[in-house]
Protein backbone atom coordinates (compact mmCIF):
# COMPACT_ATOMS: atom_id res chain seq x y z
CA UNK A 1 0.00 0.00 0.00
CA UNK A 2 1.61 3.22 -1.06
CA UNK A 3 1.74 6.37 1.01
CA UNK A 4 -0.89 8.31 -0.96
CA UNK A 5 -3.41 5.51 -0.47
CA UNK A 6 -2.79 5.47 3.26
CA UNK A 7 -2.98 9.25 3.54
CA UNK A 8 -6.21 9.23 1.55
CA UNK A 9 -7.73 6.56 3.76
CA UNK A 10 -6.78 8.59 6.82
CA UNK A 11 -8.44 11.70 5.38
CA UNK A 12 -11.62 9.78 4.65
CA UNK A 13 -11.77 8.49 8.21
CA UNK A 14 -11.15 11.98 9.59
CA UNK A 15 -13.98 13.36 7.44
CA UNK A 16 -16.43 10.68 8.48
CA UNK A 17 -15.38 10.98 12.08
CA UNK A 18 -15.86 14.73 12.20
CA UNK A 19 -19.24 14.48 10.48
CA UNK A 20 -20.62 11.78 12.73
CA UNK A 21 -19.10 13.42 15.78
CA UNK A 22 -20.88 16.68 15.07
CA UNK A 23 -24.16 14.85 14.56
CA UNK A 24 -23.70 13.04 17.83
CA UNK A 25 -22.93 16.30 19.56
CA UNK A 26 -26.02 18.06 18.22
CA UNK A 27 -28.10 15.03 19.14
CA UNK A 28 -26.80 15.21 22.71
CA UNK A 29 -27.60 18.91 22.89
CA UNK A 30 -31.08 18.31 21.57
CA UNK A 31 -31.72 15.49 24.04
CA UNK A 32 -30.48 17.69 26.87
CA UNK A 33 -32.95 20.40 25.90
CA UNK A 34 -35.91 18.06 25.56
CA UNK A 35 -35.40 14.65 27.13
CA UNK A 36 -38.82 13.34 26.09
CA UNK A 37 -37.92 13.54 22.38
CA UNK A 38 -35.12 11.03 22.90
CA UNK A 39 -36.58 8.40 20.56
CA UNK A 40 -37.05 10.66 17.56
CA UNK A 41 -33.68 12.32 17.99
CA UNK A 42 -31.95 8.96 18.23
CA UNK A 43 -33.66 7.81 15.04
CA UNK A 44 -32.65 10.92 13.14
CA UNK A 45 -29.11 10.68 14.46
CA UNK A 46 -28.74 7.06 13.32
CA UNK A 47 -30.06 7.86 9.87
CA UNK A 48 -27.67 10.76 9.39
CA UNK A 49 -24.77 8.73 10.76
CA UNK A 50 -25.50 5.84 8.43
CA UNK A 51 -25.63 8.14 5.42
CA UNK A 52 -22.29 9.70 6.27
CA UNK A 53 -20.77 6.33 6.93
CA UNK A 54 -22.11 5.15 3.58
CA UNK A 55 -20.17 7.84 1.75
CA UNK A 56 -17.13 7.12 3.88
CA UNK A 57 -17.16 3.46 3.04
CA UNK A 58 -17.83 4.08 -0.63
CA UNK A 59 -14.81 6.36 -0.79
CA UNK A 60 -12.72 3.90 1.20
CA UNK A 61 -13.53 1.09 -1.16
CA UNK A 62 -12.91 3.18 -4.22
CA UNK A 63 -9.48 4.10 -2.92
CA UNK B 1 -37.42 -14.42 37.67
CA UNK B 2 -37.26 -12.34 34.52
CA UNK B 3 -33.66 -11.35 35.06
CA UNK B 4 -32.62 -14.99 35.37
CA UNK B 5 -34.11 -15.76 31.99
CA UNK B 6 -32.47 -12.69 30.53
CA UNK B 7 -29.13 -13.75 31.96
CA UNK B 8 -29.37 -17.22 30.45
CA UNK B 9 -30.48 -15.83 27.11
CA UNK B 10 -27.62 -13.33 27.01
CA UNK B 11 -25.06 -15.93 27.96
CA UNK B 12 -26.16 -18.33 25.27
CA UNK B 13 -26.32 -15.61 22.63
CA UNK B 14 -22.88 -14.29 23.44
CA UNK B 15 -21.40 -17.78 23.58
CA UNK B 16 -22.77 -18.61 20.17
CA UNK B 17 -21.32 -15.50 18.65
CA UNK B 18 -17.95 -15.90 20.34
CA UNK B 19 -17.56 -19.46 19.11
CA UNK B 20 -16.11 -18.24 15.86
CA UNK B 21 -13.10 -17.07 17.86
CA UNK B 22 -11.95 -20.67 18.28
CA UNK B 23 -8.80 -21.85 16.60
CA UNK B 24 -9.49 -23.22 13.20
CA UNK B 25 -6.35 -24.94 12.11
CA UNK B 26 -3.14 -26.23 13.54
CA UNK B 27 -0.21 -23.89 13.84
CA UNK B 28 1.86 -26.14 16.09
CA UNK B 29 4.71 -26.18 13.62
CA UNK B 30 7.32 -24.13 15.47
CA UNK B 31 9.26 -23.25 12.35
CA UNK B 32 6.42 -21.33 10.70
CA UNK B 33 7.69 -17.95 9.55
CA UNK B 34 5.65 -14.85 10.24
CA UNK B 35 5.30 -14.23 6.50
CA UNK B 36 3.95 -17.71 5.94
CA UNK B 37 1.47 -17.27 8.80
CA UNK B 38 0.26 -13.97 7.36
CA UNK B 39 -0.25 -15.59 3.98
CA UNK B 40 -2.23 -18.37 5.64
CA UNK B 41 -4.40 -15.89 7.49
CA UNK B 42 -5.01 -14.00 4.28
CA UNK B 43 -6.03 -17.21 2.53
CA UNK B 44 -8.44 -18.02 5.35
CA UNK B 45 -9.98 -14.57 5.24
CA UNK B 46 -10.41 -14.85 1.48
CA UNK B 47 -12.05 -18.22 1.92
CA UNK B 48 -14.51 -16.75 4.40
CA UNK B 49 -15.40 -13.75 2.33
CA UNK B 50 -15.71 -15.21 -1.14
CA UNK B 51 -18.52 -17.26 -2.47
CA UNK B 52 -17.63 -20.87 -3.20
CA UNK B 53 -19.15 -23.80 -5.00
CA UNK B 54 -19.05 -26.08 -1.99
CA UNK B 55 -19.94 -25.49 1.63
CA UNK B 56 -16.75 -26.01 3.60
CA UNK B 57 -17.02 -25.31 7.31
CA UNK B 58 -13.35 -25.69 8.01
CA UNK B 59 -10.36 -27.27 6.37
CA UNK B 60 -6.84 -28.42 6.96
CA UNK B 61 -4.93 -27.93 3.77
CA UNK B 62 -1.79 -29.82 4.73
CA UNK B 63 -3.57 -33.01 5.66
CA UNK B 64 -6.13 -32.44 2.92
CA UNK B 65 -9.07 -32.77 5.26
CA UNK B 66 -12.22 -30.81 4.63
CA UNK B 67 -15.31 -30.68 6.78
CA UNK B 68 -18.39 -29.63 4.87
CA UNK B 69 -20.60 -30.72 2.05
CA UNK B 70 -20.57 -30.13 -1.67
CA UNK B 71 -23.23 -28.28 -3.59
CA UNK B 72 -24.64 -28.94 -7.06
CA UNK B 73 -23.08 -27.25 -10.05
CA UNK B 74 -25.49 -26.24 -12.79
CA UNK B 75 -23.88 -25.06 -16.01
CA UNK B 76 -25.27 -24.10 -19.36
CA UNK B 77 -22.79 -24.70 -22.11
CA UNK B 78 -24.81 -25.66 -25.22
CA UNK B 79 -26.59 -28.15 -23.04
CA UNK B 80 -27.29 -28.51 -19.37
CA UNK B 81 -24.51 -29.89 -17.19
CA UNK B 82 -25.43 -30.94 -13.70
CA UNK B 83 -22.91 -32.45 -11.34
CA UNK B 84 -21.67 -32.21 -7.80
CA UNK B 85 -18.90 -29.86 -6.84
CA UNK B 86 -17.04 -32.76 -5.22
CA UNK B 87 -15.76 -33.55 -8.72
CA UNK B 88 -13.59 -30.47 -8.46
CA UNK B 89 -11.89 -31.75 -5.29
CA UNK B 90 -11.59 -28.22 -3.95
CA UNK B 91 -10.05 -26.77 -7.05
CA UNK B 92 -7.43 -29.42 -7.62
CA UNK B 93 -8.86 -31.67 -10.32
CA UNK B 94 -10.68 -31.25 -13.58
CA UNK B 95 -14.35 -32.18 -13.64
CA UNK B 96 -15.67 -34.03 -16.64
CA UNK B 97 -19.31 -34.08 -17.59
CA UNK B 98 -20.77 -35.21 -20.91
CA UNK B 99 -17.45 -34.81 -22.65
CA UNK B 100 -16.71 -31.26 -21.47
CA UNK B 101 -14.02 -30.53 -18.97
CA UNK B 102 -14.28 -27.79 -16.40
CA UNK B 103 -11.84 -26.44 -13.87
CA UNK B 104 -12.12 -24.05 -10.98
CA UNK B 105 -9.74 -21.12 -11.12
CA UNK B 106 -10.07 -18.53 -8.34
CA UNK B 107 -13.56 -19.76 -7.58
CA UNK B 108 -14.80 -19.39 -11.13
CA UNK B 109 -15.56 -22.24 -13.52
CA UNK B 110 -13.79 -22.30 -16.87
CA UNK B 111 -14.06 -24.68 -19.76
CA UNK B 112 -10.83 -26.49 -20.37
CA UNK B 113 -9.38 -29.69 -21.79
CA UNK B 114 -8.52 -32.99 -20.15
CA UNK B 115 -5.32 -31.70 -18.56
CA UNK B 116 -7.00 -28.65 -17.13
CA UNK B 117 -4.89 -26.03 -18.83
CA UNK B 118 -5.83 -22.43 -18.14
CA UNK B 119 -4.26 -19.91 -20.48
CA UNK B 120 -3.61 -16.54 -18.90
CA UNK B 121 -3.29 -13.24 -20.70
CA UNK B 122 -1.04 -10.32 -19.80
CA UNK B 123 -3.07 -9.27 -16.79
CA UNK B 124 -3.15 -12.80 -15.38
CA UNK B 125 -6.78 -13.22 -16.37
CA UNK B 126 -7.81 -16.54 -17.87
CA UNK B 127 -8.79 -16.54 -21.52
CA UNK B 128 -10.69 -19.81 -21.44
CA UNK B 129 -14.36 -19.61 -22.17
CA UNK B 130 -16.76 -19.58 -19.27
CA UNK B 131 -20.01 -21.51 -19.33
CA UNK B 132 -23.11 -19.84 -17.93
CA UNK B 133 -22.97 -20.61 -14.26
CA UNK B 134 -26.28 -21.18 -12.48
CA UNK B 135 -24.82 -23.31 -9.71
CA UNK B 136 -26.11 -23.42 -6.20
CA UNK B 137 -23.18 -21.77 -4.53
CA UNK B 138 -22.73 -21.11 -0.82
CA UNK B 139 -24.49 -17.75 -1.02
CA UNK B 140 -27.45 -19.14 -2.97
CA UNK B 141 -27.72 -21.98 -0.50
CA UNK B 142 -27.71 -19.56 2.45
CA UNK B 143 -30.35 -17.41 0.79
CA UNK B 144 -32.51 -20.49 0.40
CA UNK B 145 -31.96 -21.45 4.04
CA UNK B 146 -32.87 -17.93 5.15
CA UNK B 147 -35.98 -17.93 2.98
CA UNK B 148 -37.17 -21.21 4.47
CA UNK B 149 -36.40 -19.92 7.96
CA UNK B 150 -38.38 -16.74 7.34
CA UNK B 151 -41.29 -18.67 5.84
CA UNK B 152 -41.45 -20.92 8.86
CA UNK B 153 -41.09 -18.16 11.43
CA UNK B 154 -43.45 -15.63 9.93
CA UNK B 155 -45.90 -18.14 8.53
CA UNK B 156 -46.17 -19.54 12.02
CA UNK B 157 -46.58 -16.05 13.45
CA UNK B 158 -49.36 -15.17 11.03
CA UNK B 159 -51.18 -18.44 11.57
CA UNK B 160 -50.96 -18.22 15.34
CA UNK B 161 -53.18 -15.14 15.27
CA UNK B 162 -56.04 -17.35 14.19
CA UNK B 163 -56.20 -18.84 17.67
CA UNK B 164 -56.44 -15.63 19.59
CA UNK B 165 -55.19 -12.07 19.84
CA UNK B 166 -51.85 -13.05 21.35
CA UNK B 167 -49.26 -14.65 19.10
CA UNK B 168 -47.79 -18.02 20.05
CA UNK B 169 -44.93 -20.00 18.67
CA UNK B 170 -41.34 -18.96 17.94
CA UNK B 171 -42.33 -16.17 15.59
CA UNK B 172 -43.84 -14.13 18.40
CA UNK B 173 -40.45 -12.64 19.14
CA UNK B 174 -40.72 -10.72 15.90
CA UNK B 175 -44.18 -9.27 16.36
CA UNK B 176 -42.97 -6.07 18.08
CA UNK B 177 -40.41 -5.60 15.33
CA UNK B 178 -43.07 -5.96 12.64
CA UNK B 179 -45.23 -3.42 14.46
CA UNK B 180 -42.25 -1.09 14.78
CA UNK B 181 -41.57 -1.28 11.05
CA UNK B 182 -45.20 -0.52 10.35
CA UNK B 183 -45.61 2.33 12.82
CA UNK B 184 -42.23 4.03 12.78
CA UNK B 185 -40.80 3.27 9.35
CA UNK B 186 -43.66 2.75 6.92
CA UNK B 187 -46.44 5.01 8.21
CA UNK B 188 -44.42 8.20 8.81
CA UNK B 189 -42.54 7.97 5.53
CA UNK B 190 -45.10 6.64 3.09
CA UNK B 191 -48.25 8.05 4.61
CA UNK B 192 -51.41 6.55 6.03
CA UNK B 193 -53.11 5.99 2.71
CA UNK B 194 -50.58 3.93 0.82
CA UNK B 195 -48.22 2.31 3.30
CA UNK B 196 -49.92 -1.06 3.17
CA UNK B 197 -48.82 -1.78 -0.38
CA UNK B 198 -45.16 -1.50 0.54
CA UNK B 199 -45.25 -3.30 3.88
CA UNK B 200 -44.55 -6.80 2.46
CA UNK B 201 -41.41 -5.64 0.70
CA UNK B 202 -40.18 -3.60 3.67
CA UNK B 203 -40.70 -6.45 6.09
CA UNK B 204 -39.06 -8.93 3.76
CA UNK B 205 -36.03 -6.80 3.12
CA UNK B 206 -35.55 -5.96 6.79
CA UNK B 207 -35.58 -9.52 8.03
CA UNK B 208 -33.72 -10.84 5.00
CA UNK B 209 -30.83 -8.42 5.50
CA UNK B 210 -30.86 -8.83 9.28
CA UNK B 211 -30.82 -12.63 9.25
CA UNK B 212 -28.17 -12.81 6.55
CA UNK B 213 -25.98 -10.34 8.45
CA UNK B 214 -26.36 -12.48 11.56
CA UNK B 215 -25.49 -15.63 9.63
CA UNK B 216 -22.36 -13.87 8.46
CA UNK B 217 -21.24 -13.47 12.06
CA UNK B 218 -21.54 -17.16 12.92
CA UNK B 219 -18.62 -19.57 12.55
CA UNK B 220 -20.14 -21.04 9.40
CA UNK B 221 -18.04 -18.84 7.17
CA UNK B 222 -20.85 -17.42 5.03
CA UNK B 223 -20.80 -13.90 3.75
CA UNK B 224 -23.96 -13.21 1.79
CA UNK B 225 -24.66 -9.52 2.34
CA UNK B 226 -20.98 -8.75 2.01
CA UNK B 227 -21.23 -9.70 -1.64
CA UNK B 228 -21.85 -6.80 -3.95
CA UNK B 229 -24.00 -8.85 -6.30
CA UNK B 230 -26.51 -9.56 -3.54
CA UNK B 231 -26.74 -5.96 -2.36
CA UNK B 232 -26.95 -4.88 -5.99
CA UNK B 233 -29.99 -7.09 -6.43
CA UNK B 234 -31.66 -5.67 -3.32
CA UNK B 235 -30.94 -2.09 -4.38
CA UNK B 236 -32.25 -2.77 -7.90
CA UNK B 237 -35.53 -4.06 -6.47
CA UNK B 238 -35.93 -0.93 -4.37
CA UNK B 239 -35.09 1.18 -7.41
CA UNK B 240 -37.65 -0.58 -9.60
CA UNK B 241 -40.38 -0.32 -7.00
CA UNK B 242 -39.81 3.42 -6.55
CA UNK B 243 -39.78 4.10 -10.28
CA UNK B 244 -42.86 2.02 -11.00
CA UNK B 245 -44.83 3.58 -8.20
CA UNK B 246 -43.84 7.13 -9.00
CA UNK B 247 -46.78 9.40 -9.64
CA UNK B 248 -46.95 12.65 -11.56
CA UNK B 249 -45.72 14.68 -8.60
CA UNK B 250 -42.61 12.56 -8.36
CA UNK B 251 -41.58 12.94 -11.97
CA UNK B 252 -42.42 16.61 -11.86
CA UNK B 253 -40.16 17.07 -8.88
CA UNK B 254 -37.32 15.42 -10.75
CA UNK B 255 -37.53 17.10 -14.11
CA UNK B 256 -39.37 20.34 -13.54
CA UNK B 257 -39.20 21.21 -9.86
CA UNK B 258 -42.22 23.37 -9.01
CA UNK B 259 -41.77 26.55 -7.05
CA UNK B 260 -38.30 27.60 -8.25
CA UNK B 261 -37.39 30.04 -11.06
CA UNK B 262 -36.88 28.61 -14.54
CA UNK B 263 -33.05 28.80 -14.69
CA UNK B 264 -32.92 26.85 -11.44
CA UNK B 265 -35.31 24.30 -12.87
CA UNK B 266 -32.97 23.65 -15.76
CA UNK B 267 -30.00 23.28 -13.45
CA UNK B 268 -31.86 21.06 -11.03
CA UNK B 269 -33.15 18.59 -13.62
CA UNK B 270 -29.86 16.74 -14.34
CA UNK B 271 -28.90 16.81 -10.67
CA UNK B 272 -32.20 15.26 -9.65
CA UNK B 273 -31.89 12.69 -12.43
CA UNK B 274 -28.48 11.72 -11.14
CA UNK B 275 -29.94 11.50 -7.68
CA UNK B 276 -32.49 8.96 -8.90
CA UNK B 277 -29.65 6.59 -9.67
CA UNK B 278 -27.26 7.53 -6.92
CA UNK B 279 -29.70 6.83 -4.11
CA UNK B 280 -30.06 3.08 -4.76
CA UNK B 281 -26.36 2.92 -5.62
CA UNK B 282 -25.56 4.30 -2.18
CA UNK B 283 -27.92 1.72 -0.66
CA UNK B 284 -25.93 -1.01 -2.34
CA UNK B 285 -22.52 0.34 -1.37
CA UNK B 286 -23.50 1.13 2.21
CA UNK B 287 -24.66 -2.38 3.04
CA UNK B 288 -21.86 -4.09 1.13
CA UNK B 289 -19.06 -1.99 2.57
CA UNK B 290 -20.31 -2.11 6.15
CA UNK B 291 -20.64 -5.88 6.23
CA UNK B 292 -17.54 -6.66 4.19
CA UNK B 293 -15.35 -4.29 6.17
CA UNK B 294 -16.69 -5.70 9.41
CA UNK B 295 -15.85 -9.24 8.37
CA UNK B 296 -12.37 -8.37 7.16
CA UNK B 297 -11.47 -6.41 10.28
CA UNK B 298 -12.88 -9.04 12.60
CA UNK B 299 -11.04 -11.88 10.92
CA UNK B 300 -7.82 -9.91 10.73
CA UNK B 301 -7.95 -9.36 14.46
CA UNK B 302 -8.64 -13.05 15.04
CA UNK B 303 -5.66 -13.78 12.80
CA UNK B 304 -3.68 -11.45 15.06
CA UNK B 305 -4.28 -13.94 17.87
CA UNK B 306 -2.30 -16.48 15.90
CA UNK B 307 0.53 -14.06 15.32
CA UNK B 308 0.83 -13.25 19.02
CA UNK B 309 1.65 -16.70 20.29
CA UNK B 310 1.61 -15.83 23.99
CA UNK B 311 -1.10 -15.55 26.61
CA UNK B 312 -1.08 -11.79 27.14
CA UNK B 313 -1.13 -10.73 23.50
CA UNK B 314 -3.56 -13.46 22.55
CA UNK B 315 -5.76 -12.76 25.54
CA UNK B 316 -6.04 -9.03 24.94
CA UNK B 317 -6.64 -9.59 21.23
CA UNK B 318 -9.36 -12.07 22.11
CA UNK B 319 -11.18 -9.42 24.12
CA UNK B 320 -10.77 -6.92 21.31
CA UNK B 321 -12.25 -9.42 18.88
CA UNK B 322 -15.06 -10.16 21.32
CA UNK B 323 -16.05 -6.50 21.61
CA UNK B 324 -15.73 -6.06 17.89
CA UNK B 325 -18.15 -8.95 17.43
CA UNK B 326 -20.61 -7.20 19.71
CA UNK B 327 -20.30 -4.06 17.63
CA UNK B 328 -20.82 -6.14 14.49
CA UNK B 329 -24.04 -7.48 16.00
CA UNK B 330 -25.23 -3.90 16.36
CA UNK B 331 -24.12 -3.08 12.83
CA UNK B 332 -26.04 -6.11 11.52
CA UNK B 333 -29.33 -4.85 12.91
CA UNK B 334 -28.54 -1.20 12.19
CA UNK B 335 -27.75 -1.79 8.52
CA UNK B 336 -30.95 -3.74 8.07
CA UNK B 337 -32.87 -0.90 9.71
CA UNK B 338 -31.15 1.75 7.58
CA UNK B 339 -31.79 -0.14 4.35
CA UNK B 340 -35.47 -0.52 5.20
CA UNK B 341 -35.79 3.08 6.39
CA UNK B 342 -34.23 4.54 3.27
CA UNK B 343 -36.30 2.29 1.02
CA UNK B 344 -39.44 3.51 2.82
CA UNK B 345 -38.23 7.09 2.44
CA UNK B 346 -37.77 6.65 -1.31
CA UNK B 347 -41.19 5.04 -1.63
CA UNK B 348 -42.62 7.97 0.28
CA UNK B 349 -41.05 10.42 -2.17
CA UNK B 350 -42.51 8.47 -5.07
CA UNK B 351 -46.10 8.43 -3.86
CA UNK B 352 -46.22 11.84 -2.23
CA UNK B 353 -49.44 13.63 -2.90
CA UNK B 354 -49.80 17.24 -3.82
CA UNK B 355 -49.60 18.92 -0.43
CA UNK B 356 -47.60 22.05 -1.12
CA UNK B 357 -49.41 24.65 -3.12
CA UNK B 358 -47.20 27.44 -1.83
CA UNK B 359 -43.44 27.63 -2.20
CA UNK B 360 -41.78 24.23 -2.27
Amino acid sequence: MEIPTIVGAGLIVIGAGIGIGRIGGSAMDAIARQPEAYGKIQTAMLIAAALIEGIGFAALFAG
Amino acid sequence: MQSKFLLKFLTITLLVFSLNLNAQHDTHDSSIEKVDLKAKIKADIDHHIQDSHDFTFTYDKENNKYWGFSLPIILWDNGLHLFSSSKFHHGESVAENNGNYYKLYHNKIYKTDAEGSISLDDHQHPTNSKPLDFSITKNVFMIMVTSVLMLLLFGGLARSFGKGPIATGPGRFFEPIVVYIRDDIARPNIGEAKYKRYMPYLLTVFFFVWFLNLFGLTPLGVNVTGNIAITFALAIITFLITQFSGNKNYWKHIFWMPGVPVPMKIILAPIELLGVFIKPFALMIRLYANIMAGHIVLMSIIGLIFIFKNWIGGGLTFFLAFFLTLIELLVAALQAYIFTMLSALYFGFAVEEHEHDEAH
